[in-house]
């Protein structure tokens, strides 16, 4: 069966969505995802967008989706990489992503989820490096 | 039988004649428009024109204008209206400067063939349909230009209306000028996000000092504009709310809800640099 990998940095969860999507796989993405967050007590989702040229309503609420359950299992949500064409897309299907994070790559993603854990813990807890 | 054309031998001998006469025929039509060009600058294309003619004439029967022996004449027509084209003329007085060659070609022609009717009708038959033909490619090439100047224009609003500057590296500004139509809006989101994209900036600032009016719908468009930039990862700020435009919106119901809004492009520029971690501070002390 088709599956969407998720990878693993650090406290945080990658993935990488680069084919089209439909029901059963993001269903399975879903599932897997759940799953991993609460194995590996992730603290963040990063879902890069940047091979997606086209979106419709059905993917805008798949994110949604994931966003609500990754909060339900206290992680964040963070989607980057959304073109030009999709953002305005997204815009004129009147999806909002209430709730999630944007960045504009992964690396920009990174430093949000980081800075988001370290908010979280109030920054006691975690030794982090000043740039 | 063939009837022998008198039109190169014509033009051949009574070519300065025709030249003079042709150019009083045109002073007088375009007496409105005597300033765009000097009666010199007149008098050489004339010539020009019953130079080429001639001689594409004398090589050729005039009765196929497309001719290899046509095209220097094709050319120098096309050039004069390209010219005019910029110059201000219109259409049908470009078509003239063919057109008015008639009257003292035709009358030369008449003298010439005396009393032979039959090949006088001919020939004015045949010079007609040559210099009918002649004007019709000086209007297409009239034409051609015209689109071609007002295409270039079209580009050039475009490109006026919508412009993205960087501030500063992760800084992006765009000034709104004059009124938001739906295209409009158009082609500026797609510039600002894509410019969003290519520079990898963060931070994108919307002066609109310069727009005079907002209605609900620019106003919409403005909140779409900020939506879409959020969705790219970047964040958007507003600057150069005129009091007027603030309290048009007020009462229009608009709320501009999580947008940061400043009074002028400098403090959004401040706030700005402050997001990145940068400050502006005086160094002369």
């Amino acid at each position: 069966m088709e599956r969407i990998p998720i990878l693993r940095m650090g406290p945080n969860l990658l993935v990488s969505i680069e084919v089209d999507m439909y029901d059963q796989l993001a269903q399975t993405l879903l599932d897997d995802l759940g799953d991993r967050i609460v194995r590996e007590a992730a603290r963040g989702v990063l879902i890069d967008i940047s091979a997606l040229d086209v979106v419709d309503s059905y993917i805008g609420g798949m994110f949604n989706r994931i966003a609500q359950l990754a909060r339900i299992l206290d992680a964040e949500t963070v989607i980057v990489g959304i073109r030009p064409a999709v953002a305005i897309t997204l815009v004129e299907l009147g999806i909002s992503l209430r709730g999630i994070k944007t960045a504009l790559d992964v690396e920009q993603g990174m430093k949000i989820l980081r800075e988001a854990e370290v908010g979280a813990t109030g920054g006691g807890l975690v030794v982090h490096q000043e740039d | 039988m063939e009837l022998e054309t008198k039109i190169s031998r014509v033009l051949a001998n009574y070519g300065k004649e025709l030249v003079q006469e042709w150019v009083q025929e045109q002073l007088k039509d375009m007496s409105t428009h005597g300033h765009l060009m000097s009666d010199q600058q007149l008098r050489s294309q004339c010539e020009e024109f019953v130079h080429l003619v001639q001689r594409a004439a004398a090589l050729s029967d005039c009765r196929d204008m497309k001719g290899a022996e046509w095209e220097p004449t094709r050319d120098m027509l096309a050039s004069i209206s390209k010219s005019r084209a910029h110059q201000g003329y219109t259409a049908a007085e470009t078509a003239l400067f063919v057109l008015s060659f008639k009257k003292p070609f035709f009358d030369r022609l008449r003298l010439e063939h005396g009393g032979n009717t039959d090949a006088l009708a001919a020939d004015l038959f045949l010079a007609s349909d040559l210099l009918e033909n002649l004007a019709l490619h000086t209007t297409n090439v009239f034409q051609a230009s015209r689109e071609e100047i007002i295409r270039r224009q079209e580009l050039e609003i475009m490109e006026l209306s919508t412009p993205v500057i960087q501030l500063w590296p992760g800084i992006l500004c765009i000034p709104l000028i004059g009124t938001f139509d739906s295209e409009r809006t158009h082609v500026m989101v797609e510039s600002l996000l894509q410019k969003i994209a290519d520079t990898r900036s963060e931070i994108a600032i919307l002066d609109i000092s310069g727009v005079a009016t907002v209605d609900t719908l620019v106003a919409q468009h403005i909140m779409k504009t900020i939506a879409a930039v959020r969705l790219m990862g970047a964040d958007c700020f507003i600057s150069g709310l005129r009091p007027a435009v603030a309290q048009t919106m007020v009462q229009l119901g608009v709320e501009l809800l999580n947008v940061i809004t400043k009074a002028n492009l400098g403090s959004a520029m401040d706030l700005a640099l402050r997001r990145l971690g940068l400050e502006v501070r005086n160094v002369k002390q």
